[in-house]
């Protein structure tokens, strides 16, 4: 299904016997981008965490910046968390910025704190998610990341939990 | 003669340092250049707070010791309380405001970035200001417009990774190993610069003094694995591939960093450029500053290594913030956050 800006797959996934809502979103371009994180701003609810995956050049920060950017926070505010490894931003809700890219174990991540952060009215998140995934709160929404050309991204959205199969529904749907 | 601490945990080091009133530096301590090994276990962890609460007081009774002072003969303590990871800046601001309430001594609060411009007054043995201050480094990438040691305003910064953490990443993506800034260096000793084409964001544009590096993680990869979902595989790549692509990435890099630090110095009329960081250890990187400062008659300072990382020796700005009378009180806070131009001119 082609789309005037960015491409939207759904279906269903069976996995560990759960069902799980799923969708892939395909950016060719930074409004693109812009759009999935505008859609990300206007129905993630305070208290959502969100785990984002992928590689190095995957569009992981990229896309909390446009996150942030449709909560009113000027892009170069929002920048790699990579050595500071938590920013903050304030949106019409506060954000939190994690990244596990240099952390060597699980004790450096919970070390910094993020059950504070998760159970906060803020939304919080995770790049490098994977490498702390023991430590991620019970539900959460993933986002996979992948670069599948120069300018195009792919995002799959899942949903890891009961609660959060709604809001993934609902991001879908403000994609439509 | 007043003698100050100073304290640094803004990021990943513990270090404290005593300077006197004639910028002296009477002792300076750096936890991962220490010996402290047997005093933790034989294990010095590298990140996180925790690492911090056991390095702290070592430091700081080692920095003291090897000053030959005692707490008692102190004038003021001074702390790095802005910006950075908000768990370890809270164990050295916690650590200071102790000993200024213990020691009935006056505190400090040092900017982590303008103390790094300010290592290079300390390295130059004379004054610097006004200049124009550019941090490089792998958590900050900042241009600062320094009118005194009192006052300094962000011009720009990265938008999104810092150069530093851009030297790591490609690094890691090439197989270099870590830390990336001297691996990356070293193969492109060997390559050729202009082989491949990378993006220099920004660079065209007079009208910001910003930085853009996250797009050369993309660029690499497209470059060299090609498009579609390829298996990363450094291996696999031909050394002397790894080499022309470390030396393109590496001049990108520079290319970006000296056209936006021209720029600061054409805007602002300055004659004076202080580049502090570490970043600042790349060779190439100092050979293209100081050529351009020579032929541009540009005042260049750059301080050696074990100023430009992270340090305290540099929080001696913290003296001329003791002449000025400007002093924290205990209720002094962290800023984790960095200090942005369009925040400075909306306040």
């Amino acid at each position: 299904m082609r789309r005037s800006g960015g491409s939207l797959t759904r279906g269903y996934h069976f996995e560990h016997e759960t069902l799980m809502d799923t969708f892939d979103f395909l950016t060719t371009s930074e409004a693109d981008t812009e759009r999935l994180g505008a859609a990300l701003a206007a129905t993630l609810p305070g208290g959502t965490t969100v785990a984002l995956i992928g590689t190095l050049g995957a569009g992981k920060t990229r896309l909390v910046q446009a996150f942030a950017a449709a909560h009113g926070v000027p892009r170069e505010a929002a920048t790699s968390p990579t050595f500071v490894l938590v920013n903050e931003y304030q949106g019409r809700l506060p954000i939190y910025h994690f990244d596990a890219y240099r952390l060597r174990d699980d004790d450096e991540f919970i070390e910094l704190g993020p059950e504070e952060y998760f159970e906060s009215n803020g939304v919080t998140f995770v790049e490098w998610a994977d490498r702390v995934e023991r430590c991620l709160p019970r539900e959460y929404v993933e986002i996979r990341c992948e670069a599948v050309g120069e300018t195009s991204r792919q995002f799959t959205l899942a949903a890891r939990g009961k609660g959060i199969a709604a809001i993934v529904e609902a991001i879908s749907r403000s994609l439509r | 003669m007043p003698l100050i601490l100073t304290i640094e945990s803004t990021c990943d080091e513990t270090a404290a340092a005593v300077i006197n009133d004639r910028l002296e530096v009477l002792s300076a301590v750096v936890a991962s250049q220490e010996k402290f090994h047997e005093q933790f276990g034989g294990v010095v962890p590298e990140i996180a707070s925790r690492a911090h609460v056991e390095r702290i007081l070592p430091v700081i009774d080692s920095a003291l010791r090897k000053a030959g002072v005692r707490l008692s003969d102190l004038d003021a303590v001074a702390v790095a309380n802005r910006p950075g990871l908000a768990g370890s800046l809270l164990v050295g601001l916690m650590a200071a405001k102790t000993l200024a309430l213990a020691g009935n001594l006056p505190l400090i609060a040092i900017d982590h970035l303008q103390a790094h411009i300010y290592a290079c007054r300390l390295a130059a043995g004379k004054d610097v200001f006004p200049c124009i201050g550019l941090i490089v480094s792998g958590g900050h990438s900042n241009i600062y417009r320094c009118e005194t040691p009192l006052d300094f305003t962000p011009l720009g910064g990265t938008i999104d990774d810092a150069a530093g953490e851009a030297f790591d990443k490609v690094a890691s993506m090439l197989g270099l190993g870590f830390p990336g800034g001297p691996a990356l260096q070293r193969a492109a000793e060997q390559g050729d610069p202009k082989k491949f084409r990378l993006p220099r964001p920004l660079l065209d544009d007079d009208s910001r003094l910003e930085f853009s590096f996250s797009g050369l993680k993309t660029a690499v990869r497209y470059q060299l694995f090609g498009a579609g979902k390829p298996e990363m595989n450094a291996a696999t790549l031909d050394p002397q591939l790894v080499a022309d692509m470390a030396a393109s990435v590496q001049a990108a890099i520079i290319d970006c960093l000296a056209g936006k630090a021209m720029l600061a110095l054409q805007q602002t009329g300055f004659q004076r450029l202080c580049i502090g960081g570490g970043v600042a250890a790349n060779r190439p990187f100092r050979e293209r500053m100081e050529r351009l400062a020579a032929e541009r008659g540009i005042e260049l300072h750059i301080p050696p290594l074990s100023l430009c990382t992270d340090n305290a020796v540099m929080g001696a700005i913290a003296l001329e913030k003791y002449n000025a009378g400007q002093f924290a009180t205990l209720d002094l806070e962290i800023s984790a956050g960095l200090e942005r131009p369009h925040l400075a001119r909306s306040t």
